[in-house]
């Protein structure tokens, strides 16, 4: 460690790190804005400036830029050096020579890092006299808002999208002080991770479009620790609100998981919470089919008088929090309760669940994915089934470029150097998949082959891993490469809904152990709980037997049925579950938007969203995290588990009737099964205090909070108490040095703006201080996961098509689709195929086809994809109009002639109708 | 057939075959198709006299690069025309040795011959105007380029012989 | 004096073919050395004779290849050499007297600068605008690939070399080498963080090295007639002959090749023929537009990269700009940060939303709404923009040069269009 000297005063520094990096750590404020802790150093807005000396002698030094130096043992520094006070202040002079001075009313005030920035280095008054540049504005689509006025030209944005995300239609362009970040012309940003542009930008160029349109101030809003549910991969977010308005989601670090960035799906794909399909009363069906209002006690009581003392059976959902599934689990009885699945989902995650019970490879955080040398992927376009592991394994690809830099002595640090130096020059990916996924232009190799021979190609390698010689050359190649690398990682998923895919990529993992490799497997799984509750219903023994199907045909025999947040026609089996609503027995459905599920019930609960209550949810790393409320529900809503326990109650159920808090379920959750014994480490209960205080939801500037409701009345209304959780919802309390897991938003004197980020750092770029967030439920017992050897090749017959799901990251998820920019993002459903194909059924991108299966006929979109399978044709997954088609079915295709071209419908846009 | 596949079509047939041959030759010695982006640019931009949007997403196309990457390389640089220009282009040296020797009375003699100021084109398209960055013949200084063609030692009665035709009409035309 | 570097260009200004330059003792440099030199040995020569870049750094040649990893110590790939032929330095114009008129010399020297670091592929960065450069060079390089000098296991010795004229898109930053190397990569023309330096890491990450046209267009000679003879050419400290040129309103303005330390009077006086009738010499920049003022008490200096130094200027790319005493500094000052602030890649705060913000203050002077705090500010911009390493490369450093000796020793002028409201020159030339 050497040590360094910054105005005399001797710092112990991390070898390898860079001087704003250690001034950071030592809890210094050096100002910066181009170097970003997870994206490096390039030098170009020159803010990071200190003064360096020679030696002890030296008094005059020279200005370097702290991000673009090494610590060097004896390296000597001053920060107050009134030459390197001057030159920040000169940085901050000229970059608001163009710069708008509308801070009171720019949207970017009170979080904005030139604006504290501005404040740091002491600049106040105005000496340029001239005009300023100014730059026309683009239409960047329904998320994005674009402001380039405030440009303070640091790079970041490009070289967050294009060098880091990968993506192609952002770029600088021009030059001297015309420099100007845009695409070549207006419409909407192509990457799934656009939306970190609003936090990576320091400035507001890149602000949150639906925000805007009904903005509040940072300051104003209140904030709570959650996690996104917007797939399965637990990223931390913070969510905010005001007026009972859930305004926006921003990024939550998480070390080992999120870290600075989220996806698109998750930052914007909440805004179904604020959506009028959102269910405020409890509502009983009447005869003619439509509802009655009624008040929460008299919907209880209804509901109790339906199931007190009879038979009942219950129905939980991946993607409601463990607590709420498990206290539906315990009103019903485990016999009774189906975990909401659909069947061959089930099946495979019972699968998934007992292999990560078992096996030696390790599951790992996106933290440990990025350090992966070699990466083989089977079956899953990740970018659009776990978006954010997607973006991490973009990074990992790099490492290559890392380890070349290292033989140069270059540090990671140094990214155009690095960068510069490995040109495309990449780790290996190899992609074995139906069709094109959207990390193909990072793939060192990309092979096409329908679901059975992915799960064959893997079989293959684990077998070309035991040394045996494979007929396919390329899959010997693969072999070749996962086994001369040091942590090669291996990734499938449930996406395709093929066992066999999931089973031969854990015999790879499993084979790399014996071969005397530690490999990292990772599965993806589809929603935000679907681990989660397969751990809760997982008793070692294949539980298959419990299925939705089974349920419906004996609901005749029950008395009633409980679901929990679950639309069963997205679970298959269609046929079966109309049987289940036209038995005799009472449906209670309990959901936050309406549903076809809650149209069939008799008894409908309003349940509060995420961001209105507490849970756990179990992402595809094992990961328990906690959400907590960000505000209180409104209306009449309630959060599921509230819901379950007054129905508990209700019932007299024992045990369960004298749960109060949610504490206690979450103790009684971990006492039920020894696989979630881990529960009660997930976060501080809700007696813990930061130095005897709650942590406060609102920032200590919350203003107006006498006045908000004026409207309604002129009483001052009291701070809704939390007794549920740590957490306040009032602005008086202690924000900082809080576990991870109860950090609502961070802010620190003097950096309103989200890089106060580093204040909540161990490190720069390391843990929080507070530690890790979340606990990690699935430990293997590591004796290996068995698998079965079996592996066919597809049996493919001419002009028969085999469907492939193609999920999109807008489209495909239940929740977020109902939020207006995600669905005119999502566009219309689709059947993809490859160009040949099109040819033959002469039919382009936008024509209509036939796709004709044994059930229904569809008439779809035609979009044309660059790479497919033999064989295969692509459908648009988890859109409500292809429920029915299922991943495998075989289908006929047909150029539907009578297609209407729909003319594009625009549902959240601003744009005016001149630019379509 | 939609836009965007009209779209698609058409940009693979924007580019000449002769235009093709050129930009290929230029991709056989670089490591990557971008390598050839600003050749390419030149390529067409020298049959054409500037860059169209149509020309530069076919080009992007070839390359296997986004626009937006050509874009930002086309507006980087200042021979790089993005907007028409005239049949010939004068740069116009206004750097310092050429503007201690009299070039701004000799650009305002050029913009009142021809009509056009800086970034302009002549109403018959025949020039247009730009200044460019010192010519690095400072010793025949004031110089310019019409075309390809170096003019040195510049004054207003050259002005008038090299734009004679111009001269005599520009009364009539402004 | 005996003519190195301008032997093949005689009054008539022909450019010299092929046959012409093997005639004059062409190409025996490189005959010499594949068949005698190993390229330790060239390296050895090049570093003894004390060549130093004429790009306008200065830079040591020979320590500027040995940074070059050779041999073992050179992970397998291509090795680079590129000639900068960018020249767009205001009042630099000795590169295109070169190559226009002797091509072959410039080659030469490039064949052998490969071959002694190394280099198998080898580009010239040429500025768009020097159409007849580039034309003779290209027609040069299909006589060399004829001949053998090019292509394949050159003249039976083993050793390859491809050579291509590659015309830039134009921008004055691309004569910076790391950007100039960004710009052959088909990018945006930013110049790259130092280190790693393009020696290690330079075109598409391999091992680079960028030399000037004038500096090349040396190298034959040295290896041909040896590190003595170039270091007996000089007349003062530095080694070698020089394009020493003057512009501005002399009589005779011109390049010519001169000896390493010649004076400056002597330049000025015999060569360019001292000022135009009714004017006299006020200041010069001695080497380009990126280089300080210096006057009357300097004329006797002689032109060596140290004396130039100590004198508060640079050598630069040795050909100077001439203010008489009817040119308006300001102007002159104005003129130049003008073409810096446009000509900024746009890269790094200080120089992008510096040098507009000088340009401004100076506008303003200039047009006679100076204020007195002006020139405060404009001190305080140099101190901000001028220093090496405030900025991401040397051009801002550069740009601030002429501004900061302007204010040293023209600093009246600037008063007076402050106090008087007006360019007190307006009445002597033209706006
Ligand atoms: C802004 C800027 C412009 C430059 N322009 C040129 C140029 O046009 N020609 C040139 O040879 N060197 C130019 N240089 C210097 C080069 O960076 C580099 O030092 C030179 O090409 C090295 O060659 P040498 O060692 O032979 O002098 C420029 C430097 C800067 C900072
Ligand atoms: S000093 Fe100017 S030219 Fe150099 S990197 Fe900075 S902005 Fe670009
Ligand atoms: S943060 Fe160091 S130069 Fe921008």
């Amino acid at each position: 460690m050497p040590t360094i000297y910054i105005d005399d005063q001797a710092l112990e520094v991390a070898q390898g790190e860079n001087i704003l990096e250690a001034c950071l750590n030592a809890g210094m404020d050096l100002p910066y804005f181009c170097w970003h802790p997870a994206m490096g150093s390039i030098g170009s807005c020159r803010q990071c400036a200190l003064v360096q000396y020679q030696n002890e002698e030296d008094t005059k030094g020279r200005i370097v830029m702290g991000c673009m130096t090494p610590v060097t043992e004896g390296a000597r520094f001053s920060l107050s050096a009134d030459n390197a006070g001057e030159f920040r202040e000169a940085v901050v002079e000229s970059l608001m020579l163009n710069h708008p001075h509308d801070c009171p009313v720019c949207g970017e005030g009170g979080e904005c890092h030139l604006q504290d920035m501005t404040v740091m280095v002491g600049h106040r008054d105005r000496r340029y006299t001239g005009k300023k540049n100014t730059h026309r504005n683009q239409y960047l689509g329904p998320l994005i808002h674009h402001e380039m006025n405030r440009c303070i030209t640091c790079y970041r944005c490009e070289r967050y999208y294009r060098d880091y995300a990968g993506g192609k239609d952002l770029a600088a362009q021009a030059s001297h002080d015309h420099v100007y970040f845009g695409r070549h012309e207006e419409g909407v940003l192509q990457s799934e991770f656009s939306g970190n542009l609003v936090e990576v930008c320091p400035t507001g160029v890149f602000t949150d479009k639906p925000f805007l349109k009904h903005y509040s101030r940072k300051w104003d809003l209140q904030s709570a620790p959650s996690i996104c549910s917007g797939c399965a991969v637990g990223c931390n977010i913070a969510p905010g609100e005001r007026y009972g308005r859930l305004k926006r989601v921003h990024n939550r670090y998480n070390h080992e998981v999120n870290g600075y960035f989220l996806c698109d799906r998750g930052r914007f794909g909440s805004g179904y919470i604020n959506s009028d399909a959102r269910l405020d009363y409890a509502g009983i069906k009447k005869p003619d089919g439509s509802f009655m209002a009624v008040h929460q006690q008299q919907a209880i009581d209804t509901a109790v008088g339906w199931i007190k003392n009879k038979k009942v059976a219950g129905i939980g959902s991946p993607r409601a929090s463990l607590e709420a599934n498990y206290l539906l689990r315990e009103l019903v009885g485990a016999a009774n309760f189906v975990p909401g699945f659909s069947d061959r989902e089930a099946a495979i995650l019972s699968t998934i669940v007992r292999t990560l019970k078992t096996t030696t490879a390790a599951n790992p955080s996106i933290k440990q994915m990025e350090a992966a040398d070699a990466i083989l992927i089977l079956g899953e376009d990740v970018t659009n089934t776990a978006p954010r592991v997607a973006l991490g394994l973009r990074q990992s690809v790099r490492n290559k470029a890392f380890e070349l830099a290292a033989q140069m002595g270059l540090p990671q640090w140094q990214d155009a150097a690095v960068r510069n130096l490995a040109q495309d020059q990449r780790s290996p990916m190899i992609i074995v998949s139906a069709m094109d996924t959207r990390l193909d232009d990072v793939a060192s190799q990309c092979i096409s082959l329908p679901a059975d021979d992915i799960a064959a190609f893997g079989y293959g390698v684990a077998k070309a891993l035991s040394g045996e010689k494979m007929d396919d050359e390329a899959v010997n190649q693969v072999a070749d490469i996962l086994f001369a690398a040091n942590s090669p990682l291996v990734i499938s998923g449930t996406s395709m809904l093929h066992e066999g895919i999931i089973n031969s990529a854990v015999a790879v993992a499993e084979q790399l152990h014996t071969s005397g490799k530690s490999s990292m497997l990772s599965l993806c799984v589809a929603e935000s709980n679907s681990l989660g509750l397969a751990l809760l219903v997982d008793d070692g023994q294949s539980d298959r037997a419990a299925s939705i199907p089974k349920l419906a045909k004996r609901a005749s025999k029950l008395d009633a049925v409980i679901i929990l947040e679950n639309t069963l026609e997205r679970r298959g089996a269609s046929g079966e579950i109309q049987q289940l609503f036209d038995a005799d027995s009472k449906v209670i459905s309990m959901d936050i938007l309406e549903n076809t599920t809650l149209g069939n019930s008799d008894l409908v609960l309003p349940a509060a969203s995420y961001a209105e209550s507490q849970g756990t949810l179990v992402s595809s790393e094992g990961r328990a995290q906690r959400y907590f409320p960000v505000y209180q529900p409104s209306a009449e809503r309630l959060p599921s588990w509230q819901w379950l326990l007054k129905l508990a109650a209700g019932c007299e159920c024992s045990e369960l009737a004298e749960l109060e808090y949610f504490d206690q379920v979450v103790a009684a959750c971990a006492n039920s099964q020894p696989a979630l014994a881990q529960l009660v480490d997930v976060a501080p209960l809700r007696d813990y205090r930061n130095q005897g205080l709650k942590i406060p939801r609102q920032t200590h500037r919350y203003s107006g909070r006498t006045a908000m409701n004026a409207g309604v009345s002129v009483h001052e209304p009291q701070q809704p108490k939390d007794t549920q959780s740590p957490l306040a919802f009032s602005m008086e309390g202690l924000n900082r040095d809080e576990p991870a897991s109860l950090i609502p938003y961070v802010w620190s004197p003097g950096w309103n703006s989200n890089q106060s980020l580093q204040k909540f750092q161990a490190e720069v770029d390391g843990p929080l201080k507070g530690g890790t967030s979340g606990a990690h439920l699935i430990s293997s017992d590591g004796l290996g996961a068995v698998q079965p050897q079996v592996s066919v090749t597809a049996n493919l017959k001419p002009h028969q098509w085999h469907l492939v799901p193609v999920h999109r990251v807008h489209g495909s998820d239940e929740m977020s689709i109902n939020t207006d920019e995600v669905a005119e993002l999502a566009g219309r459903p689709f059947i993809a195929i490859g160009e040949k194909l099109a040819e033959k059924l002469g039919v382009v991108e936008g024509d209509g086809l036939l796709v004709t299966q044994h059930k229904a006929e569809f008439s779809l979109e035609v979009k044309i994809l660059s790479r497919v399978a033999k064989n295969c044709v692509g459908f648009s997954a988890g859109y409500s109009e292809t429920l029915e088609l299922q991943p495998g079915d075989l289908v006929t295709l047909v150029k539907d002639e009578s297609w209407v071209y729909p003319t594009p419908t625009m549902i959240a846009t601003d744009r005016g109708a001149a630019h379509v | 057939m939609n836009d965007a596949q009209m779209i698609q079509t058409d940009l693979d047939s924007v580019l000449s075959a002769e235009e093709l041959r050129e930009i290929d030759a230029e991709l056989s010695h670089v490591p990557y198709k971008s390598g050839a982006a600003i050749d390419a640019l030149k390529i067409v931009q020298a049959r054409r006299g500037w860059i169209s949007d149509q020309c530069l997403q076919a080009i992007a196309k070839y390359l296997d690069m986004s626009a937006e990457e050509l874009e930002g390389i086309a507006t980087f640089y200042n021979l790089i025309y993005r907007r028409p220009v005239g049949k010939k282009v004068i740069l116009f040296c206004d750097s310092v040795s050429c503007w201690i020797c009299g070039c701004d009375s000799i650009k305002q003699k050029i913009t009142d011959v021809l009509g056009v100021d800086y970034g302009q084109t002549t109403e018959d398209n025949e020039y247009s105007l730009i200044p460019v960055p010192c010519l690095g013949a400072c010793d025949r200084a004031p110089v310019m380029m019409v075309g390809d063609d170096l003019v040195t030692h510049i004054d207003e009665a050259k002005i008038d012989e090299l734009f004679a035709d111009k001269t005599n009409n520009s009364g009539g035309n402004t | 004096m005996e003519k190195v570097l301008t032997r093949n260009i005689g009054a008539d200004l022909k450019p010299t073919g092929l046959n012409a330059y093997e005639a004059n003792g062409g190409y025996q440099g490189l005959r010499k050395a594949l068949a005698e030199l190993s390229p330790k040995d060239c390296q050895d020569v090049i570093s003894a004779s004390n060549l130093r870049g004429r790009g306008g750094a200065g830079f040591p040649t020979g320590m500027k290849w040995s940074f070059v990893p050779m041999g073992d110590r050179c992970t397998p790939g291509h090795k680079y050499l590129v000639c900068n032929a960018d020249e767009m330095e205001p009042g630099a114009f000795k590169d295109r007297l070169l190559m226009e008129y002797d091509p072959h010399q410039l080659i030469e020297g490039m064949i052998l600068s490969a071959y002694t670091i190394g280099a198998d592929i080898s580009y010239i960065f040429i500025r768009g605008e020097y159409v007849v450069a580039i034309q003779r060079l290209r027609d040069a390089l299909a006589e060399c690939y004829a001949a053998g000098y090019l292509g394949d296991n050159i003249l039976g010795s083993g050793f390859s070399l491809k050579m291509y004229v590659h015309p830039s898109a134009g921008r004055y930053i691309c004569g910076e080498e790391t950007a100039l190397i960004n710009a052959l990569e088909g990018k945006r023309a930013n110049p790259r963080a130092k280190p790693p330096f393009p020696q290690v890491s330079g075109l598409w990450g391999r091992p680079t090295i960028v030399n000037n046209v004038e500096t090349l267009c040396n190298i034959s000679h040295i290896i041909y007639r040896g590190a003595d003879w170039f270091n007996s050419l000089g007349v003062g400290e530095d080694s070698g002959t020089k394009m020493f040129g003057v512009s501005g309103r002399v009589k005779n303005p011109g390049c010519w090749e001169l000896p390493m330390g010649t004076p400056i009077r002597e330049i000025i006086e015999d060569h360019a023929g001292g000022m135009q009738e009714g004017l006299q010499l006020k200041g010069f920049l001695p080497g380009g537009g990126s280089t300080d003022f210096l006057t009357h008490e300097h004329l006797d200096l002689a032109m060596d990269y140290n004396v130039i130094g100590k004198a508060g200027s640079r050598m630069g790319t040795g050909t100077m700009i001439i203010l008489d005493d009817q040119t308006c500094p300001v102007g002159m000052v104005l003129n130049l940060i003008r073409f810096f602030a446009h000509e900024s890649c746009g890269f790094c705060t200080p120089c992008r939303d510096g040098l507009p913000w000088s340009r401004q203050v100076l506008e303003d002077i200039e047009s006679g709404h100076g204020q007195a705090e002006d020139l405060e500010t404009l001190a305080y911009q140099i101190g901000y923009i001028g220093a090496i390493g405030n900025t991401h490369c040397a051009l801002a450093p550069g740009a601030m040069e002429p501004l900061q000796s302007a204010l040293k020793y023209f600093r009246d002028d600037f008063d007076r269009h402050i106090s008087g409201g007006c360019c007190p020159y307006h009445t002597t030339r033209g706006a």
